[in-house]
């Protein structure tokens, strides 16, 4: 059964006909052509991709897009302030937090709702609120320092 | 050092795309009239394959072919590139591995038919119907008794389940040394299996153009011509060429993209017969089910020492499981890149180590992420760590007695290698200082008040990396040669692209080459683009992995620049009315020595392609190619400690500190040196603490999802301190070892050292590999 679905991403209004059991993240890669937000599981556990739902990270894979209805969606291509990175972005990139780059979509989306509502997080809690992002290149020392160092450029 | 030259920490290059999204892996391309793949995968180990009947499925919306083994009998199976000769002289058993099964299936996973739909959902639905019969055998799964008398028979034409036993050393020799020792030390382990893991799982579209005949594969690939050139003179898929391989950005690879697959060859078959370009991308459970798997060994183990505590000699006994079919150099890991590593950072007299290489009804293993060498540095490190601990010697201590001096290299092993340079006690000795080693006893006594178990574990490991001479490895059976290409194409106006052989996949090629010519040629680093992957634009390169694109790739690299000095050398005489021998190059300038009479690389490239006033005979352009083939393996090596607390309440290990001195040679881009030994420090704490493929006596995989498989997270690893302490190889131009496995050969032994130490106080003296809180609860149980 196909379904109408429209919502908002990265400020623009958008809608796409689907089959009702397609996911949020099938959605943005297929419909939409946003294809910086990846699949790296099918069990919820990889974070790879995670976007904003109405200002909040969330897999987007836990999402059928119909649930996705009227929703706000911010996904990696919206964070950059047009040609200026954002903050947590250029962290990232100062800091070495990426090698191959497959995860660093879900880790910076992630690590901007830590600092939502964690300004000023420590290790641990980083450490902590990275349970559900997984990286296999970087032995997460160098994603850790870059939320530290993305988190305290946000602070200003 | 110029400010992005070799040496600078320059911030990478590629981290745009990726921070904002705009990478490109295979799964991102689409491509016009795409259809998409479906695998229909044995549910069973090891059955008889009696029937498919894909009549219904056939008749499904959108499906446009389904294929078994049968539809491809015309297409070769896979292969192992690399023939063992065994102890009887003999070549290894390799049994045909058809792309899509034949008769008979041989590990859960295993293809058996392939469906093509126009959508995904169609060719899902669609496998769904297809209707296997299974005659369902009983599996061979544990890899120590594979090779037992009276064990079930996986492939006729390998018999005893075995590829291959394998043997070096002179085993009297060393039984004579043995006999002669003031102590033994001995284990038996395991070396436990794991499963690769690149977040970006495999995925490929096959793309036929009936009008030209040309096929195009984009593949998750770290070597694109490797894959092409087995495609083609081993599958027949296509000539070389008439197929085109890109692999764009792939994320992550840790060797389980070197190898080729069953899937890239059926769907490069299939688009052809289906006339679309067909798209498939591995599910998470296809990935654990059908990647190649790394390790699995069973080791018994013996080190000799004499009364002062001296390496006399090893002996080691080694079942290797290959799973149910030979892999691309699934044969070369548990015997030349292990068995001669086995000599370690020591001057043990003498070392016999066999090993049998056997068949099981599971995923086939292949090289990961240090592939044999952090099998050799476990063996080693740990039998020095008990001998150790069993003849009363400071850890540390007992391995500087026994270092190889500084001063005797090159260095023959006893197991064929020639170790070129180092600097092993050095690197302890600074290790000794990052981990704060004088005030260990202190902080034991700490975790001793707080009812806790502190241990502290080392490894001196060495790996053979720069991979690989050709003429030595092709002595001991590699199909293939191991050199490296680099195209340095200057372009009218100045800049510059290079074109490499090497694939970078996460390792930041684009930045660390860039430097590398802007270094050798005085370009500014922001004039030069890197160019890999796709094999209608790179000159034939062997891809990346085992620690070789900065000390091959990196020298062909250089090789080709120097051609390109030469021949703007030419140029720039003839323009400056000088003689060539006069002619001095630095800093991108081409200079008459003695005067201020110059010309920058720059006008000489434009003057090569304006060859308006140009020496007699020379040819315009300035556009040089390199094949480098090393002369040897380079040696990186270092000392790593670790520092565990254990509570003994719950059988938690924490890591409460991680101290790496590594001996990379020169470095290029510290920033990006310091991320490969952070990432390798990850796996290699997964290995010793977390991850284990796990088989049940059906072969049934039951830690195959994220959900089952322990994947590390960021709150199970430290940070870590990483120190260097370089001694420039002699062997290649840019001096460089290679960086990207020590941390995975490396970590598993140092936190495995530092898990006994801490257990040794509660009488625990075994642990085995995933040091698991329940494991280790359970050791201290059955001691007590």
């Amino acid at each position: 059964m196909t379904v109408s679905v429209s919502l908002t991403v990265n400020g623009e209004a958008v809608s796409a006909d689907v089959e009702s059991r397609t996911l949020l993240v099938q959605m943005l890669r297929e419909n939409l052509g946003l294809t910086g937000t990846h699949v790296g599981c099918d069990t919820s556990q990889c974070g790879a991709c995670v976007v904003h739902v109405n200002g909040d990270s969330v897999k987007a894979c836990t999402l059928l897009a119909v649930q996705a209805e009227g929703a706000d969606i911010k996904t990696i291509e919206g964070v950059a302030d047009g040609d200026t990175l954002h903050p947590m972005q250029q962290a990232f990139h100062e800091n070495h937090g990426l090698q191959c780059g497959f995860c660093t979509p879900g880790m910076i989306m992630s690590a901007l709702d830590l600092v939502k509502n964690n300004p000023a997080p420590s290790e641990k809690e980083i450490r902590e609120w990275l349970e559900g992002n997984l990286c296999r290149c970087t032995g997460y020392h160098n994603i850790v320092k870059s939320i530290d160092a993305g988190a305290a450029a946000m602070r200003g | 050092m110029t400010e992005q030259g070799i040496g600078a920490a320059v911030a990478r290059r590629e981290d745009r795309r990726f921070v904002t999204g705009q990478g490109h892996y295979t799964d991102d391309i689409n491509r016009r009239g795409q259809t998409h793949a479906c695998f229909v995968r044995s549910p069973h180990a090891h059955a008889t394959l009696n029937g498919v009947d894909t009549e219904a499925a056939g008749a499904m919306p959108g499906v446009r072919g389904i294929f078994v083994g049968e539809d491809m009998a015309e297409v070769g199976p896979l292969i192992c590139g690399w023939a063992i000769t065994d102890v009887n002289g003999e070549p290894h058993r390799a049994p045909p591995h058809p792309a899509l099964a034949i008769g008979k299936v041989n590990f859960v996973g295993d293809a058996v038919a392939v469906v093509i739909a126009d959508t995904l959902e169609q060719a899902k639905d669609a496998a769904a119907a297809v209707e296997v019969d299974y005659g369902i055998l009983d599996a061979v799964v544990d890899p120590a008794t594979a090779a037992a008398d009276g064990q079930i028979q996986i492939h006729e034409t390998a018999p005893g389940n075995l590829s291959y036993e394998w043997a070096i050393g002179d085993r009297a020799a060393i039984d004579a040394a043995f006999e002669g020792a003031a102590h033994v030390t001995s284990l038996e382990f395991a070396n436990n299996r794991l499963v690769p893991n690149a977040m970006e799982p495999r995925a490929c579209i096959a793309e036929y153009e009936d009008g030209t005949g040309d096929y195009t594969l984009y593949l998750t690939s770290q070597n694109p011509h490797v894959h092409r050139l087995v495609m083609s003179a081993f599958h027949g898929l296509a000539p070389e060429h008439k197929l085109r391989v890109v692999a764009p950005d792939v994320g992550g690879g840790f060797g389980s993209k070197i190898f080729i697959y069953a899937e890239e060859v059926v769907l490069t078959w299939a688009s052809r017969h289906v006339g679309r370009p067909i798209k498939w991308t591995a599910e998470r459970t296809e990935s654990f089910l059908t990647d190649c798997h790394g390790r699995d060994h069973v080791t018994e183990a013996e080190l000799a020492l004499d009364g002062d505590g001296k390496f006399l000699a090893m002996r080691v006994n080694t079942i290797a499981n290959m799973g149910a079919y030979l892999s691309t150099f699934a044969s070369a890991v548990p015997t030349y890149l292990y068995a001669t590593l086995l000599a370690g950072q020591y001057t043990t007299g003498g070392i016999y180590c066999n090993v049998k290489a056997v068949f099981t009804n599971t995923v086939p293993v292949d090289a990961y992420r240090g592939a044999g060498r952090p099998e050799a540095a476990y063996v080693v490190e740990r039998l020095v760590e008990a001998a150790a601990a069993e003849t009363g010697r400071d850890p540390a201590e007992l391995r500087k007695i026994n270092f190889v001096p500084s001063d005797a290299f090159p260095y023959e092993t006893p197991v064929v290698m020639q170790y070129d340079c180092g600097d092993f006690s050095g690197s302890m000795d600074q290790a000794l200082d990052l981990a704060g080693y004088s005030g260990f006893q202190a902080r034991r006594a700490e975790s001793k008040a707080g009812g806790k178990l502190r241990g502290i574990g080392f490894s001196s490991y060495i790996e053979a990396c720069g991979v690989a001479p050709s003429a030595a490895v092709g002595s001991l059976g590699a199909g293939v040669g191991l050199w490296e290409s680099a195209n340095v194409r200057f372009n009218p106006t100045g800049n510059v692209q290079l074109f490499t052989g090497c694939h970078s996949h996460g390792q930041g090629h684009e930045t660390a080459f860039a430097q590398i010519v802007a270094d050798k040629l005085g370009v500014p680093y922001e004039q030069v683009e890197v160019i890999h992957g796709d094999s209608a634009k790179i000159p034939f390169g062997m891809g990346t992995y085992g620690s070789r694109s900065a000390a091959v790739g990196g020298s062909a690299i250089v090789k080709a620049a120097d051609k390109v000095i030469e021949k703007g050398r030419k140029i720039a005489a003839h323009a400056l009315e000088a003689s060539e021998d006069d002619i001095e190059f630095a800093g991108g300038n081409f200079t008459v020595t003695g005067t201020d009479k110059a010309m920058n690389i720059a006008e000489v490239a434009f003057t090569a392609y304006v060859p308006h006033n140009y020496p007699e005979g020379l040819e315009p352009g300035l556009d040089e190619t390199a094949f480098y083939d090393p002369l040897n393996f380079s040696f990186p090596a270092g000392t790593h400690i670790c520092e565990v607390e254990i509570d003994p309440e719950t059988g938690s290990v924490s890591i409460e500190k991680y101290a790496a001195v590594d001996d990379f040679g020169v470095l290029i881009n510290p920033l990006i040196v310091e991320g490969q030994v952070h990432g390798g420090i990850g796996q290699g704490v997964g290995q010793a603490m977390l991850e284990h493929a796990v088989y049940d006596g059906d072969g049934q995989l039951i830690s195959g999802s994220y959900m089952d498989y322990t994947m590390p997270r960021a709150d199970d690893v430290p940070s870590y301190d990483v120190g260097f302490n370089g001694v420039p190889s002699p062997l290649n131009p840019l001096g460089v070892k290679g960086c990207g496995e020590a941390g995975a050969i490396a970590a598993p032994a140092a936190v495995m050292n530092a898990v006994h130490d801490a257990l040794r106080e509660v009488g625990v003296s075994h642990i085995e590999m995933p040091a698991t809180p329940l494991r280790v609860w359970q050791a201290i149980q059955d001691a007590a």
